[in-house]
């Protein structure tokens, strides 16, 4: 059973030496000319300040949660949405509980104020 | 959906609707009257306690044997709600004084109620997952919902940290039993391990599993975050997760090894059997040092994590798995009632920011608040396992399955530790019957009235535990 495997491996392998060669021909061969703009995190983007872990608003986190909440939503809907059809009516019914206890968490985002910035 | 797997999941089903109605009526409650939040929690648990009772003789299978409603099932569910209704006793007063008071404590403990009971329910590995879930996440919340303390904060982050990871196991397991027997339910699981396919794979998988719920009960090694949530958390949240997370953990663990995994009974027997010496002896030793009331109560729920986990030990005997289930039923009802009444006296002695916790507050009590001290007599008294209280009786019951089933060494590092516990617990006792104090309590009609109850049905039952446990005896696994 184990044996059926074995083209896995084989092809772990080879991507392996693939990446291997590809970085060690570069280092080699490339030419290496050093300057402050190539060793920024981003080369062509805005400069970066202050440190990386810096403290963030809490109101990011909210927002992060109430995102995580609606984009559930949608990936459960498609699917339902594709068989819609052949669920019938108790699907309907079943997307609308669904969609209540969802509101239930919405309204009561809404009306402790999370939705607000400030 | 039939009308027999809407009958299944009713009374659990009534409570989600009122726990989510009362989540939108809480934001019209004024904030100075949360107090109608918890009576309106209160009434939701009694409605969904008295639909529980109905259900008793009632076996079927549900939602395409997701779920199972049996004997089981009902004993174990009216035990969660039962400790919901005296979880919320303990907090009226506790988070007003404390200044905690918001409408949310009442909503996350509903919905942590209904994951306990789902959790009791579950005949699929996917739904255990699911109710453990379900059961954590608002206790997470509640253990840090004392915002400006940094204890609460620490026990908060503590819990869900480790608690996260301790779910991550069980996944994992279920991942592997699936791995070996093709199905998550637990009627496939046994069916696919009796065939002889039983793998190396599925006894790792239900080692992982088992260390999961090892996380969530308390059980030695995995016992760490156990005194630092316990006392970091409010105490009326403290007292509702020891109880109600230790029911459901138990219940569950009980439905999962006895039905699905009674093939790895040879494997699993023996770790279940030190699992549960080593938490016996190691929660009552360390308490023995704490002179912090709430980290000895918590290594004492360690302990008693322990004493629970003997009932499991013989549970691959076909003849003495029936007493054995029921006298940790036996046990679990003992420990909810005790240890609600031991946390209700906390309460009564505790003061802002985390004054009034040492054991030394004690002394004096038995002289100025005879009553509150002879309560706290009756509640160490049955932690002990001594007459005339239930943890004698649940003791006894434990201990004779356990012989019963041919582990008497058990038994004996039993009766041992128990013998250790006597100094921590007596302690308390002396302190305040010897020493000369000046204590305080706060007097709240509900936490008096808790205390009480507890106190009376910790006694009164113990004189007459027959129909318990023949209530208990009654508590049968099915398999559908």
């Amino acid at each position: 059973m184990l044996l059926e495997y074995i083209a896995i491996a084989v092809m772990i392998a080879v991507a392996t030496l693939i990446a291997f060669i590809a970085i060690g021909l570069g280092e080699l061969l490339g030419p290496k000319k050093k300057s402050e703009a190539k060793s920024m995190p981003y080369e062509s983007g805005m400069n970066p300040y202050g440190e990386g872990t810096r403290r963030m608003p809490v109101r990011f986190y909210l927002v992060a949660v109430l995102f995580i909440l609606f984009d559930i939503e949608v990936v459960f809907f498609l699917p339902w949405a594709i068989v819609f059809r052949q669920l019938g009516i108790f699907g309907l019914i079943e997307m609308i509980i669904f969609i209540v206890i969802l509101l239930v968490g919405y309204v009561y985002a809404w009306k402790k104020g999370a939705l607000e910035w400030e | 959906m039939t009308q027999l797997d809407f009958q299944t999941l009713l009374p659990l089903t009534i409570l989600t609707v009122w726990a989510c109605v009362l989540l939108i009526v809480d934001l019209f409650i004024p904030k100075n009257r949360k107090g109608i939040t918890a009576v309106l929690a209160a009434l939701g648990l009694a409605v969904t306690l008295s639909f529980t009772i109905l259900q008793i003789g009632r076996e079927n299978s549900g939602y395409s044997g997701m779920v199972v409603l049996d004997g089981f099932s009902t004993f174990v569910n009216a035990l969660i709600l039962v400790s919901g209704l005296l979880g919320i006793a303990l907090a009226y007063g506790y988070v007003k004084r404390m200044g905690l008071e918001r409408g949310e404590y009442y909503t996350l403990l509903l919905f942590s109620v209904v994951g306990m009971m789902l959790m009791a329910q579950a005949a699929d590995l996917i739904v255990v997952f699911i109710a453990l879930e379900l059961l954590s996440i608002p206790l997470y919340v509640l253990a840090a919902f004392s915002r400006t303390s940094a204890e609460s904060e620490e026990a908060g982050i503590k819990y869900f940290l480790l608690g996260a990871f301790a779910t991550g196991f069980v996944v994992y397991g279920t991942a592997l039993v699936f791995g070996a027997t093709g199905t998550t339910s637990l009627v496939g699981i046994v069916g696919s391990a009796s065939n002889g396919t039983s793998s190396l794979l599925l006894t790792i998988g239900a080692a992982l599993i088992l260390v999961g719920f090892g996380f969530k009960v308390a059980a030695v090694p995995f016992h760490m975050w156990t005194p630092d949530v316990y006392q970091g958390a409010p105490t009326s949240v403290t007292a509702f997760m020891a109880a109600g997370a230790k029911i459901a953990g138990f219940a569950a663990l009980l439905r999962v090894f006895a039905t699905a995994f009674p093939t790895l009974a040879t494997d699993l027997t023996d770790i279940l059997w030190a699992l549960s010496a080593v938490t016996m002896i190691l929660g009552n030793v360390v308490a023995i040092s704490q002179t912090n009331i709430k980290r000895m109560l918590a290594y004492s729920s360690i302990a008693h994590a322990g004493y629970i986990l003997m009932a499991f030990v013989p549970y691959g005997n076909k003849d003495i798995m029936p007493i054995s289930i029921a006298a940790g039923l036996f046990y679990l009802v003992s420990y909810v009632f005790t240890n609600f009444g031991a946390w209700g006296v906390v309460i009564a002695l505790e003061k802002s920011e985390g004054k009034g916790l040492e054991i030394g507050d004690y002394a004096g009590l038995g002289r100025k608040y005879p009553a509150l001290a002879a309560a706290m007599t009756v509640f160490m008294l049955s932690l002990i396992g001594l007459p005339p209280t239930l943890g004698l009786v649940g003791k006894f019951y434990l201990f004779r399955a356990v012989i019963a089933g041919g582990y008497t060494g058990l038994a004996i590092i039993g009766v041992v530790t128990s013998l250790v516990s006597a100094y921590y617990y007596l302690r308390v006792v002396v302190t305040m019957y010897m020493k000369d104090g000046e204590p305080t309590t706060e007097r709240e009609p509900m936490l008096d009235f808790t205390t009480a109850f507890t106190a009376i049905v910790t006694v009164v039952v113990s004189l007459v535990p027959q129909w318990l446990f023949l209530l208990a005896s009654n508590a049968v696994l099915k398999l559908f």
